[in-house]
């Protein structure tokens, strides 16, 4: 184990709490597939990776297709900047998400689970090894498990190499199949044509975690937790400048200037929500909830303080996306880099508001051209930073207008 | 046939065949889709792009290719697809259910002008010295969408130094724009998978293992990729300022071979539809230019078949009557350089197989630098023998040390019809309105059986008409002498004839089945030696293979664009003009029967045939130190 890493869980109301290892299982294999899909769909759980995807559909839709061969994936590759809750979830709640990976694999027919496990969490993996074997001694995994005849399953983990992009569902599916990691056409989407082109489900390690839970106390309670289009509890991953930076777990809904309470955050200038590809929240809008239906997330909240300069956090998160773009599609391998570069002119105070307002036109361009997520997102804080802090960034110009 | 799993190309690059109903006809077997205000029926499956040319609806593409995968790379081609939060790439997209698509809407066509000003502001290059210019589709592109400024840029420091190092292939990649369908053709078409995309993010480009020269990894020199990039990053290595010297030097006696694609190809290079021969307009060209003499390689065509026909017989008469379990059966044809170093790197352990007959190229090589120069009392150091021919792997072939039985390196040049396009146009003639006149003798006759050499199946067709002959006495039992069972564009085809009544000399052979398989484009050649490998193919013959899609007459040295509607005008251009031939049957063309007799009487396979008509290969692998 890495000693240098702390795992700090400063609250928590469900995930972390008591589980018996295989309660779970034993719950749901009493339970027929769609009683478990059911349960499921009333506890409105959307994905925990981002894109807030309906567990529910996803699971019926993989239950639903045709194939021999059926693959449940757990996305354990983390590599949001500003996120680790899925690492203090892997160590801390081992058996709650291979848990739900063994219900998924249930519930949609799949007979092997992979774990894609990010790259830079090599140390966690003799310990989930060893938490997959304790499983099969049990016969939590393998053949007929727990008894269920013609149920088996197991699963195996896949290390990644540090691509960010190979969070992206299908890019991480490239990747498990030997291929650069690069993201998919889609449609065809991976319910259908996954993993060697079987229907597969990708989810969440937070996704997956949550699910026991369910199983165990019911769909609709779950669903009292959080906002009606934002059910259940969410672990944020709150770092920057607070006093208590961690995991934080905390029911949907909450607003901004609660948690910035909740952590210690004073002379909050700025908070970005959802990592580098998220949006950057000003002051004015503390008010704004944390919530599918406003401001959504993946967990990861970055608290800048009055000392941080604007156009840094700017350029930082550009960098990171000049870099970790897969190169595959010219709007985002490109349009990334001209971003950038109207960033660094701005520095360097040698812009022109022509300029950089066809850059501003470049990025809606860019969202909704890129073949994926990443360059979809990547202009987000460029066109929320420049926007909300204008005053802060542009030098007073006489050439120009910025519109 | 049996078919293994042999492709190496991902899943996602091939096109999405959805399950839906076998019969089209059936309900579910197609979708209506309104594309602008036109709605229409298509068959499920088909890509957005697809409807949209089937409705003469123009979208501008630059990764997407007819012969290729699915890219989705490039963005240019995207379309607003109702209900869908972003742009949709139509290349990519597969109709499934019913869908409204818009093809110019302003979010659209804003989309494109960006994606075309982020690809120019990274292409360093400059038209005007650029061997595409004027057949780039970047450059058509970029004068589409009226780009008149660099919104965003123009890079012009290179990036990238040019790799030279192949005979074949030069990368320049500076020029290129990550469209990657050089590495789809790689692995999709060739399965022989040397480029590769590299890098991340901003530094992302093309390049091969490691990063080593051209040269120095398992490239076959196919120039497939050269055909289908849509700029000028790729191209053939040009001889063409070498051979306008030689032509100029007065002590030096210039001869050209003309293979039989280029023919039937050459004129795309100056506006015609594709599917015009321009033979003889083609010879009248090559003397006005100055070269001395100008040959017809059909006639080492016929040459070829004797010696590879013959070898075969043998084959099949040491395996049979001698009992030979060295003997190694099926036969493979050995006369595309392509194929040849496919197999040297990906089967080195099936060498045997191959025919040692050299290829048509090498083998004028070899005469024209002792038999001809003989005959005309030249020395062959003052010789400089050039090779016109459809393909960018010919240049290496002529550069194999091996390659040298006339005492000098055989065959100097090896030029493309790109190339001879372009010295036709720099000697200011308009190939398809020059008079007509023929090949110069001694070697003035071909036959239409190595005419047909040019399309694939075309060796097996000529080796069949004189192997079937030579066995019964009899001709092939095909109206008009077409075997249509090697005909056209599958990518592999079996089948058999049986020898009956066959003359005594070949009395072990009555009753033979003579199975035989085509096959063209490397990945097929692929399945093929799988199926080798497998012990599938333990009853097969002879097995005709060529490196490139559509055979020679797609070669990587021929114009471009290429698709398989071109390359099927081009065969039917060749199947066509072979008709009209007096000779047919390459055992039937005296000039060969003559050659043989002046200088080799033992005939086929015979030691001095030997040493001059064929080679020896090289163990490759596909780990080069
Ligand atoms: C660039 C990019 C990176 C992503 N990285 C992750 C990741 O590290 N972990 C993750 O769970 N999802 C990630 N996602 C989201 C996944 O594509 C996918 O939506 C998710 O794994 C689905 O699981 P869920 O439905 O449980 O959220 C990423 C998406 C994009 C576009
Ligand atoms: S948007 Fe970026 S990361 Fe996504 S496919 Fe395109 S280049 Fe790759
Ligand atoms: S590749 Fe095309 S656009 Fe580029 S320099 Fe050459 S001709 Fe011009
Ligand atoms: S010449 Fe052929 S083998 Fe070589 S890189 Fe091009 S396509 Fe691949
Ligand atoms: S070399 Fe040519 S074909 Fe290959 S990616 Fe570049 S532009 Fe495209
Ligand atoms: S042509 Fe469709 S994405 Fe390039």
């Amino acid at each position: 184990m890495h000693n240098d890493i702390v795992n700090t869980i400063h609250e928590s109301s469900l995930l972390f709490s008591n589980y018996e290892a295989g309660s779970g299982i034993k719950k749901a294999l009493e339970m027929g597939r769609d009683d478990i899909l059911f349960e499921l769909k009333a506890s409105k759980l959307k994905g925990r990776g981002g894109a807030g995807f309906p567990t529910s559909t996803k699971w019926m839709l993989v239950a639903a297709a045709t194939g021999a061969d059926k693959f449940i994936i757990c996305n354990a590759d983390e590599g949001e900047p500003g996120t680790f809750k899925d690492r203090v979830l892997l160590m801390n709640a081992p058996f709650l998400i291979l848990d739900g990976m063994v219900v998924g694999g249930y519930t949609v027919g799949a007979a092997h689970g992979y774990i894609y496990l990010r790259g830079e969490y090599v140390y966690m993996r003799q310990f989930l090894e060893d938490c997959l074997n304790e499983m099969r001694e049990k016969n939590l995994l393998g053949n007929n498990i727990c008894g269920k005849e013609g149920f088996n399953f197991d699963i195996s983990i896949v290390m990644g190499a540090g691509a960010y992009v190979c969070g992206e569902e299908t890019a991480l599916i490239e990747s498990l199949e030997g291929q650069r990691g690069e993201p998919r056409n889609r449609p065809p989407y991976p319910v259908n044509t996954g993993l060697c082109g079987a229907p597969t489900t990708v989810n969440n390690v937070e996704t997956l975690a949550a699910v026991p839970h369910i199983i165990l106390m019911g769909g609709e309670k779950y669903a009292e937790r959080g906002t009606s289009a934002s059910s259940g509890s969410k672990l944020f991953s709150i770092s920057g400048d607070c006093e208590k930076p961690g995991v934080y777990e905390l029911n949907w809904g909450i607003t901004i200037n609660e948690l910035l309470a909740k952590v210690g955050a004073y002379n909050t200038k700025a908070v970005q929500v959802g990592g580098a590809s998220g949006i950057c929240i000003p002051k004015s809008k503390f008010d704004r909830k944390l919530a599918y239906e406003d401001v959504a997330t993946g967990g990861s909240i970055m608290i800048f303080n009055e000392s941080r300069k604007m156009l840094h956090v700017l350029k930082n998160f550009m960098e990171f996306f000049v870099e970790e773009s897969c190169g595959q599609c010219t709007p985002c391998r490109i349009g990334n880099q001209k971003l950038l570069e109207g960033v660094e002119m701005i520095e360097k105070n040698q812009y022109t508001f022509a300029h950089i307002n066809n850059l501003k036109e470049l990025g809606e361009t860019m969202k909704v051209a890129s073949k994926c997520g990443l360059g979809q997102s990547s202009p987000n804080p460029f066109l929320s930073i420049l926007e909300d802090f204008k005053e802060e960034i542009f030098h007073a110009k006489s050439d120009g207008v910025y519109k | 046939m049996k078919h293994l799993k042999t492709s190496r190309a991902p899943i996602s690059q091939k096109a999405y065949v959805p399950s839906a109903p076998e019969n089209v006809d059936t309900i579910g077997g197609t979708v209506t889709v309104q594309i602008n205000s036109k709605t229409m029926t298509v068959p499920f499956g088909t890509t957005i792009l697809e409807a949209c040319r089937m409705s003469d609806i123009y979208i501008p593409t630059l990764c997407a290719h007819e012969d290729l995968g699915i890219g989705g790379h490039c963005r240019l081609c995207l379309v607003d697809v109702e209900g869908m939060r972003t742009l949709q790439a139509s290349c990519a997209f597969p109709i499934t259910a019913p869908l409204k698509v818009k093809t110019s809407t302003i979010a659209v066509r804003k989309a494109r002008k960006h994606i075309m000003e982020l690809l120019l502001s990274e292409h360093v290059g400059e038209c005007y010295a650029c061997v595409k210019n004027g057949n780039c589709e970047l450059q058509d592109l970029a004068k589409e969408m009226g780009v008149d400024s660099y919104m965003f840029g123009h890079d012009n420091v290179s990036k990238y130094p040019v790799d030279r190092s192949s005979y074949s292939v030069i990368r320049d990649m500076d020029k290129c724009v990550n469209c990657r369908r050089c590495v789809r053709t790689c692995i999709d078409l060739q399965e022989v998978g040397c480029l590769e995309a590299i890098g991340r993010g901003a530094e992302t480009h093309i390049d091969t293992f490691m990063a080593k020269p051209l040269a120095e990894v398992v490239c076959i020199n196919c120039g497939q990729c050269i055909n289908r990039c849509p700029t000028g990053a790729l191209y053939a290595n040009d001889p063409s300022d070498e051979i306008w010297r030689a032509i100029e030097d007065p002590t030096k006696h210039v001869v050209i071979q003309t293979a039989p694609s280029p023919r039937a190809a050459i004129g795309e290079e100056f506006g015609l539809e594709p599917g015009i021969s321009l033979t003889k307009e083609l010879n009248t060209a090559i003397k006005r230019i100055g070269f001395d003499k100008v040959f017809d390689t059909n006639f080492t065509a016929d040459l070829t078949i004797m010696e590879e026909g013959t070898e075969l017989l043998t084959r099949i008469k040491k395996a049979v009557v001698d009992g030979d379990e060295s003997v190694k059966l099926p036969q493979f044809t050995s006369c595309s350089p392509g194929w040849v170093k496919y197999i040297e790197h990906f089967y080195p352990e099936y060498l045997d197989h191959l025919s040692s007959a050299k290829s048509p190229q090498q083998m004028f090589g070899t005469i024209i630098k002792t038999f001809y120069a003989e005959q005309a009392g030249i020395d062959p150091k003052d010789i400089v023998s050039v090779a016109l021919m459809p393909c960018s792997a010919k240049k290496f072939e002529c550069n194999r040390p091996e390659m040298d039985a006339s005492g000098y390196k055989d065959v100097d040049y090896g030029l493309t019809a790109r190339e001879m396009a372009m010295m036709i146009k720099e000697a200011g003639m308009k190939l398809p309105s020059l008079p007509k006149s023929d090949f110069d003798n001694p070697f003035g006759l071909g036959s239409g059986a190595g005419l047909i050499f040019g399309a694939t199946g075309g060796v097996m067709e000529a080796a069949l008409r004189t192997v079937y002959e030579l066995v019964t006495g009899r001709e092939v039992p095909f109206e008009k002498l077409r075997i249509e069972a090697v005909r056209g564009f599958e990518g592999v085809k079996q089948s058999s004839v049986v020898l009956e009544n066959v003359v005594p000399d070949w009395s072990f052979l009555e009753g033979v089945e003579l199975k035989f398989i085509v096959a063209h484009g490397t990945a097929n050649a692929k399945k093929v030696m799988e199926l080798l490998k497998a012990g599938e193919l333990y009853d097969v013959h002879f097995i005709e293979i060529m490196a490139c899609p559509g055979g020679c007459l797609g070669g990587g040295g021929q114009p471009v664009p290429t698709n398989e509607k071109i390359r099927k005008a081009r065969a039917k251009a060749i199947y066509a003009e072979e008709e009209t031939l007096p000779v047919r049957k390459s055992h039937e063309n005296s000039h060969v029967a003559e050659f043989y007799a002046k200088f080799i009487p033992e005939g086929p396979c015979s030691h001095k045939s030997h040493e001059l008509l064929h080679t020896h290969y090289t163990k490759r692998g596909k780990f080069i130190l």
